[in-house]
């Protein structure tokens, strides 16, 4: 019945549109601190993994939900302020490629810490919404999702605007343009770099709780992380519009691998299939969807 | 080991260009070569030797992958995949062919470069953290392909067995024989990586990696070398497979994953890129880092927790720890081991009359 398939493709790809756009949030993070201090976080996995931690730690302590996402927010800022001021503001002018092992470090450090702190089970975050999924016709939506993608969006809009309207944020779009010149213009640069992983840290913890709420919280959350390059790499590493429709693309990619090629081939097309295409659309476009193209002089 | 030259009294070129300057580097050569060939297998017991061997397999990946990171500043996370290339190659042909090791070796080595090539290729194009990204990616296709395909991994479990190499008939069983075994491909990696830094292709390599479109400018095929970079590293990649299979005596595609290719480019960054040295200190560093560490924590945590709760905490301590000291060692001395050592030479250089 050719109506049946579908309803399948329909099902496959709102679950993958939201479960993308909860990859964009993610995303997200990795894009601000990327474009405010071309530095590359490859523990972004492990940040959401960390929030996800204190806020199921919060949870399991009886303190209502909304106190423990408050609590991971604060944990997370502080510890990005910290990180940037201990660890990275050290590494500033070093080249790419020893700030890729210090989070490569870093992840490996929270990753331990936190099996050390928190044990190796499955702690779980109770989200107040209710298990009964939404239905749309033939789309079953189940309201972790929906909460998830509803934060995601809100949130992703409220980046637009801050970058677009407020004067930090335009601040923070002069210091990814051009650090000497925005120095030049009195503006306080490190301030901004500190800005920008305190930014990613309220990203993180968001996804943290949301991601974590969604899939459980343990020491596999951070493979979340692994999905959030092609996600960047697609959209281009410096553009939130560009996370925004790499994050949709990512996902459903990965739900209609999941559908129709997994049966076929033997299970685990998922992880890889954003992979492979990452790597053809880098092929006709190097620079991501939406990333800028840098001029280079000799 | 402190002795230097007073000043620089160099008259040719090729006093300039030698690879050992000074008489005594030569003196001091023969004497690591005899301590490291002679002495240590002959004296050293069956777990030290091993511990000894993972680290020469280790040094032969990391020196090349410091020729593509290093010389070239094309970063690659995908060189596990091709260590597990080249392992699945020479175990084919060993358990298949019955090929002995002086084809299983270059085969494994030879394969891995053919991946490699193919990989390198959106090098062309793409640079810095997408390249970096798109090597991810090879590394998670590769394993992949290689887990579901049966012809090539062995069916169940992804694994096959491997006999040990035997030379001139006589099967190495031994710790010690593995380890002159190894001992023979290390000298012949690090005389080879040196040698080719100093050739035309080495300064090619080079001259890309301070500034590609220069390079480019001045006549070098910028693709070829590239690809030739990538080649000649997952090359090392691919022998490195082979003497990993041979060592464990199987081909498992879970000993060359993701991880593996972090711990690699941890050894390159930490040892100090670009130089011979520097990945040989890496090479030993990240590979003590985690057998030392269980030794220490074992002791120390004796005394605090029952010996069985203590299992369960060493291997997130570990992660800990060696996360926590690639970042010290960043911020301590970003140009790697291989720097605080050449600052320490430098040091003794004029002692003790530094001033």
């Amino acid at each position: 019945m050719p109506d049946v398939d579908w309803q399948f493709t329909i099902v496959l790809i709102s679950s993958g549109l939201m479960i993308g756009l909860m990859y964009s949030l993610i995303a997200l993070g990795f894009v601000l601190v990327y474009k405010a201090t071309d530095a590359i976080n490859f523990a972004q996995g492990e940040f959401v993994m960390l929030a996800a931690l204190i806020a199921a730690a919060a949870c399991a302590a009886g303190l209502p939900f909304v106190v423990a996402v408050l609590l991971s927010l604060a944990g997370m800022i502080a510890f990005c302020f910290g990180l940037e001021r201990v660890v990275l503001r050290q590494l500033l002018g070093r080249p790419t490629i020893a700030v890729i092992m210090a989070t490569i470090g870093l992840a490996s450090l929270i990753r331990g810490f936190a099996t050390l702190t928190f044990g190796p089970g499955v702690l779980a975050i109770p989200m107040p919404v209710g298990d009964d999924p939404l239905f749309l016709g033939p789309v079953m939506l189940p309201p972790v999702q929906l909460v998830g993608a509803a934060t995601s969006l809100l949130f992703l809009a409220g980046f637009t605007w801050f970058f677009l309207k407020t004067r930090m944020g335009v601040a923070m779009r002069a210091v990814a343009s051009n650090q000497t010149v925005s120095m030049g213009m009195g503006i306080n640069v490190p301030r901004y770099f500190a800005l920008a992983w305190a930014l990613t840290g309220i990203v993180s913890a968001l996804g943290g709780v949301i991601w974590g709420a969604m899939l459980g919280v343990d020491n596999q959350l951070p493979l979340v992380g692994l999905k959030v390059f092609p996600v960047v790499i697609l959209g281009g590493l410096d553009s939130i519009v560009g996370a925004v429709v790499g994050g949709l693309i990512v996902g459903v990619v990965e739900a209609l691998a999941a559908g129709y090629l997994d049966p076929l081939v033997g299970g685990g097309t998922k992880d890889f299939a954003p992979y492979v295409l990452m790597i053809v659309a880098l092929m006709v476009r190097p620079y991501g969807l939406f990333g800028r193209r840098r001029i280079e002089r000799v | 080991m402190f002795y230097r030259e007073s000043g620089i009294f160099k008259t040719s070129y090729a006093a300039d260009m030698a690879v050992l300057p000074l008489p005594g580097t030569r003196w001091l050569l023969a004497a690591l070569a005899a301590l490291f060939i002679v002495v240590a297998p002959a004296t050293l017991d069956e777990y030290t030797l091993s511990v000894l061997n993972l680290i020469l397999i280790a040094v032969v990946g990391a020196i090349g992958l410091n020729i593509l990171v290093g010389y070239t500043d094309q970063v690659s996370i995908g060189h596990g995949a091709f260590m597990s290339v080249g392992a699945y190659t020479a175990a084919n042909l060993i358990t298949r062919l019955d090929a002995p090791f002086w084809i299983a070796v270059p085969a494994g080595g030879l394969m891995a470069a053919l991946i490699g090539v193919v990989v390198g290729i959106p090098s062309l194009r793409i640079k810095g953290l997408y390249l970096a990204i798109s090597t991810l990616a090879a590394q998670l296709i590769i394993e992949w392909v290689i887990n579901h395909t049966a012809w090539v991994s062995g069916g169940t479990q992804a694994s096959i067995q491997v006999p040990p190499p035997s030379v001139f008939g006589t099967k190495l069983v031994g710790a010690w024989q593995i380890y002159l075994f190894l001992m023979f491909f290390v000298v012949l990696a690090i005389v080879a990586a040196q040698n080719l830094i100093r050739s035309r292709i080495g300064r090619a390599f080079i001259a890309i990696r301070d500034q590609d479109i220069a390079a480019e400018i001045i006549g070098i095929d910028i693709f070829r070398y590239k690809l030739l970079a990538f080649a000649i590293s997952s090359f090392y990649a691919g022998v490195t497979g082979v003497l990993y299979t041979y060592y464990l005596g199987i081909a498992n595609y879970e000993q060359f994953q993701l991880d593996v290719s972090i711990n690699f480019l941890a050894m390159v960054i930490i040892g100090g890129l670009g130089s011979t040295l520097g990945p040989i200190f890496g090479a030993v560093f990240v590979t003590l880092l985690p057998i030392v560490s269980r030794r220490a924590l074992e002791f120390v945590g004796g005394f605090f927790v029952e010996r069985a709760d203590l299992a369960n905490y060493v291997p997130s301590l570990r992660l800990a720890i060696f996360g926590g000291l690639i970042i010290f060692f960043l911020v301590v001395e970003p140009e790697g081991l291989n720097r605080l050592w050449r600052n320490i030479r430098t040091w003794f250089r004029a002692w003790p009359f530094s001033f």
